[in-house]
């Protein structure tokens, strides 16, 4: 019985293999219940989305209409781009049946015929893996027509994008996969009455679907006593940058932070203090070294300490990092994917990259740190996705919490006719 | 413009999808894998062949990084700068790339074999710095094995 994401099973990503350890039995266990009884199992068990959201996924596939003249569809989120990020790819490599199982089950619960998965265009090795994983579930019967034997049917299309940040976003990846270029809709109308082609649409993360195997084997009771009461089950946790032992991890949430870095990923190299930590993807706010202690990785930790889950994707930073660096870096890359739609976001991240390039190249002047801070606080909240407050969150957290390294930065010298005598 | 397997390929696209147009990244994967680039051309084929505008098709490739509107060289080196990469020196594999090759970021040899390009976070993070070449991922790299990667394509 399959009770985990990444479980130590070598070839795990072999179907006989997977079979072989209980795979596809919460499938089976599934289409023996009533589909509403697994939309109910997956609501009580707390499951929340992991793809950065943290929304409760059994509420959000209640919004689906029961019935409907119109197909409904079901978009498996694996765009993965987030910067910190690289779970899904993990799921791709070594477990895609868990995540296969989970699409098919979930598109009973909701009487979908047709699931899309679209995969980043930059992963194009682990379409091919995801795409021999499908094939050979089709041929056993677990995906396609009439399927092991209950009459329900249902397709499952891999579709590989093309690089861009954004497609990660529900509603641009629907215009992604509609064919047109991945600008995100205004909402509402929400996914679930007018998503894919104007039809209802529920999209959910690689890493959420994965867990309804898990869900259905052990019931909902099992499931949410794993981890944090109000956000529990496995969580896949990405640890980068200076750490002994950078990877993706598998444990419970609410893990404390500190017992991340250092018991799982082995602790900073040269035993350095952490100056910063980006707690779940670039998009998350910046916490301080110093304040680590007690913070976890759940939803309700993270936001007491005025950050958030996302994605997972932890960036450990040591006490030299150039912190002024980090933040435009990260300006740069919002501004290379903001979509263009919105003009907030359109110029807004341009000028947060070009102002913080002034820092970096020690040119900042004194008013730019309110500058950055005033255009930052003119994004967010602005724009039709939250792409817009993704680029402003790490901008206003870094100077809440860092100004004193841009102070550093700023340039005095003023040109010698303007000294005052 | 296609072989004739794509043009199976497409006939079997049809079926998993309900209008043509959601087939425009599919078949612009297919012809940047014949031709190494989409040439206008190459879009005019596919608005045709799709029942689409040249201007979607255009409007399509110039939004999404991955497609190439130009010619591009031989082995296209892909070098993520992004913060976890960056972390752990991707600015020295920038560095010895650009010398060893003669080329600055976004540039192609004249000789055609080689292009430069920065990327963005590419889900390597965990085994940074990196680069990719294709579809291959070249992992956990230093100078060294940057060389030994160039060595190996050469």
């Amino acid at each position: 019985m399959i009770q985990s994401l990444l479980p130590n099973i070598a070839d795990l990503h072999k179907i006989e293999v997977y079979e072989a350890n209980g795979g596809y039995q919460a499938l089976r266990k599934a289409l023996g219940m009533k589909p509403e009884e697994v939309t109910d199992e997956v609501k009580k068990s707390n499951l929340r989305g992991r793809g950065g959201a943290c929304f409760p996924t059994g509420l959000k596939w209640t919004f689906m209409p029961k019935v409907t003249p119109k197909p409904k569809y079901l978009c498996v989120n694996g765009d993965e781009s987030e910067p910190g990020t690289f779970k899904d790819r993990q799921i791709f490599e070594s477990n895609p049946h868990v995540m296969i199982e989970g699409i098919v089950i979930a598109c009973y619960a909701m009487g979908i015929t047709t699931a899309y998965l679209y995969i980043r265009g930059e992963y194009g090795k682990w379409v091919r893996m995801v795409q021999k994983a499908v094939d050979d579930a089709s041929a056993k019967g677990y995906i396609g027509q009439n399927i092991l034997g209950t009459g329900f049917s249902t397709q499952l299309v891999v579709h590989k994008g093309a690089g861009a940040y954004i497609c990660g976003e529900e509603s641009a990846l629907m215009n992604s996969l509609e064919g047109e270029r991945g600008y995100p809709r205004v909402k509402p109308p929400f996914p679930a009455q007018y998503g894919l082609w104007g039809c209802p649409t529920t999209i959910n993360n690689v890493e959420t679907l994965s867990n309804v195997p898990i869900i259905i084997n052990n019931g909902w009771e099992w499931y949410s006593k794993i981890g944090a009461p109000k956000h529990p089950g496995p969580i896949l946790v990405g640890v980068s940058g200076h750490v002994n032992k950078p990877g993706v991890y598998e444990m419970p949430t609410g893990v404390p932070l500190l017992e991340i870095i250092y018991k799982h990923a082995g602790g900073v190299p040269g035993n350095k203090g952490i100056k910063a930590v980006i707690p779940g993807g670039s998009s998350t706010p910046i916490l301080r070294g110093d304040q680590l202690e007690g913070v976890c990785m759940d939803a309700d930790s993270m936001k007491a300490a005025g950050s958030a889950v996302g994605t997972a994707g932890v960036i450990v930073m040591d006490e030299d990092t150039d912190l002024i660096q980090v933040i435009a870096r990260i300006a740069k890359f919002y501004h290379h994917e903001s979509c263009g739609q919105c003009t907030p976001c359109r110029e807004g991240t341009g000028w947060l990259h070009k102002i913080l390039d002034r820092f970096v190249r020690g040119d900042g002047r004194r008013e730019d740190i309110d500058l950055l801070m005033d255009v930052a606080n003119n994004i967010e909240g602005n724009t039709i996705c939250a792409l817009g407050d993704a680029a402003a969150w790490p901008v206003q957290s870094m100077i809440r919490r860092f100004r004193d390294e841009f102070e550093k930065r700023v340039h005095e010298a003023v040109p010698a006719e303007q000294v005052p005598a | 413009m296609l072989s004739e397997a794509s043009l199976q390929k497409i006939e079997e696209l049809k079926t998993k999808y309900p209008t043509t147009q959601a087939m425009t990244l599919p078949v612009l994967w297919m012809v940047q894998e014949e031709h190494g680039f989409i040439s206008p051309e190459a879009m005019k084929y596919v608005a045709d062949l799709l029942k689409v505008s040249y201007g979607h098709v255009f409007g399509v490739v110039t939004f999404y990084t991955m497609y190439n509107a130009r010619k591009i060289g031989k082995h296209h080196i892909e070098v993520c700068t992004n913060v976890s990469c960056m972390l752990r020196g991707s600015g020295k594999i920038v560095e010895h790339l650009e010398h060893r090759l003669g080329i600055k970021m976004g540039e192609t040899s004249r000789d055609g074999t080689w292009t430069l390009s920065e990327v963005e976070c590419m889900g390597s993070c965990g085994t940074a710095p990196m680069c990719a070449v294709g579809e291959e991922y070249y992992e956990n790299l230093n100078p060294e094995k940057v060389d030994s990667v160039l060595n190996k394509l050469q």
